[in-house]
């Protein structure tokens, strides 16, 4: 299983588009999640005993394999099977299924007495939140975060069954040629933009948040 | 809504290759896979979480199994090893591990000290200690473990089709070849809506181990304190 070099260089602009795509498609989905997720999240964390029938809802939601919503999906947003958009909805979808439940994970775990003290000393409830709540409910935050990037990341390959798939492109060339260099090209590319990723968020992680590089969130 | 008719087309359901044979197969697909990674995965967690070796492994299995793109994997695996029933059921077991592991090692490494302690003070052995007290208490987290397993199970068993053909991702491959978006449609509807039935499945029988490993939370009756 030797890899063919020479394959390599000849398309090295293809592979570099392709992983361009996978990480675009992958991440971009997740910061919308994220703008959307902390005044959900924050929302359902409100509902008091409603909130974990809504977790129950976002868990099923979850449940979805990722090849049937990126089939189901053009039905609903009136797109074309082919276009990316589907790819990144579905993605978006399951990011704030997963970033809504790390919110709200997050703001239980803000200890009662710091709440008190908050109030005691004179935040107003959205001084509170802002100041006090959110900062100590974000590293959950981060842990939900580092789970919803990776696994973005492996599942743009899957919509190559449905013809898209960007890195996941190179799986399908493989397997049509029984040429294995595309395949761990492809493995390879994806399990490091994963890793890059991870290691961004953990590194925004400890300058954002400097007082919890000594507690473990995973 | 004419998308639909293919789901609703009892012809289409019918005989060799029909939908209703596609739903089995993808159903046996995930019940092996599922079952032979839960008898690798459970021992090999209980022995992880009773010791508290190995720990590391278990963190490492769990990020790498999210990581790796599971398409990926199965192309590769069909490429070198050839298509089958018994070879995707083993890719797919495979990818049910870490879950299981995960889950079984956390249970059994999280099972009240308090309890273990008393057990020991009261001479059970390491055996009895697992199969009396940590085994108990962590069964709903196993059966958590099973279900996130489960999942993914079906979800690769859908990609399986690209690869080595079969269950229910056959009609979004199908599909997608003849330009029928109405089959692919019903295959979309059919995985989905047998992950969310076995998800909730799973998730059912998870409240009840949950109720008998920790009988009094939920219920203060006599009868819940003499069946534990």
């Amino acid at each position: 299983m030797n890899l063919d070099w020479r394959w390599i260089n000849r398309n090295l602009g293809m592979i570099g588009s392709l992983t361009a795509q996978h990480a675009v498609l992958a991440v971009l989905p997740v910061l919308a999640a994220l703008v959307v997720s902390v005044p959900l999240g924050f929302l359902v964390h409100r509902t008091g005993r409603a909130a974990n029938v809504i977790l129950s809802v976002l868990g099923v939601v979850y449940s979805i394999p990722s090849l049937a919503m990126f089939v189901a999906l053009p039905l609903l947003l009136g797109t074309s099977i082919l276009s990316p958009v589907n790819i990144a909805v579905a993605l978006a979808i399951y990011s704030v299924a997963l970033l809504v439940r790390s919110v709200v994970d997050g703001l239980r775990s803000v200890p009662v007495a710091v709440k008190q003290s908050a109030s005691a000393i004179g935040f107003g409830w959205f001084a509170r939140l802002v100041k006090v709540e959110l900062p100590l409910a974000m590293p959950v935050v981060f842990a939900g975060l580092r789970v919803v990037t990776v696994s973005n990341i492996a599942l743009v390959s899957v919509a190559v069954v449905v013809g898209g798939g960007a890195l996941g492109q190179l799986f399908d060339t493989g397997f049509n040629r029984n040429f294995y260099t595309p395949i761990i090209v492809g493995l390879v590319l994806t399990l490091l933009l994963a890793l890059i990723a991870d290691a961004i968020i953990l590194l925004l992680q400890r300058g954002t948040l400097p007082w919890a590089r000594r507690r473990r969130t995973a | 809504m004419s998308y639909f008719s293919y789901l609703f087309d009892a012809s289409r359901w019918a005989g060799d290759g029909g939908t209703g044979q596609l739903l089995l197969q993808h159903l046996a697909y995930t019940v092996a896979a599922v079952l032979i990674g839960a008898v690798v995965a459970i021992p090999l967690g209980i022995l992880i979480g009773h010791t508290g070796r190995g720990g590391f492994l278990v963190i490492g299995l769990s990020n790498a199994a999210r990581a790796i793109p599971s398409i990926g994997f199965l192309v590769l695996v069909v490429l070198l090893l050839g298509t089958g029933f018994g070879k995707t059921v083993l890719v797919l077991a495979v990818l049910a591990l870490p879950a299981i592991l995960t889950a079984t090692a956390a249970g059994i490494a999280g099972a009240d000290p308090d309890a273990v302690y008393a057990a020991r003070a009261l001479g059970m052995t390491g055996g009895q200690i697992v199969r009396k007290v940590e085994w108990p208490l962590a069964v709903p987290l196993v059966v958590s473990g099973l279900r996130s397993a489960t999942l993914q199970v079906v979800a690769t068993a859908t990609v399986a089709a690209f690869a080595a053909g079969g269950g229910l991702g056959q009609l979004l491959i199908s599909g997608q070849r003849s330009r029928d978006y109405g089959q692919m449609l019903a295959g979309a509807v059919l995985i989905a809506a047998l992950a969310v039935v076995l998800d909730l499945l799973i998730g059912g029988v998870g409240l009840l181990a949950a109720r008998r490993a920790r009988p009094r939370s939920k219920t203060r009756t006599p009868a819940g304190v003499a069946r534990a």
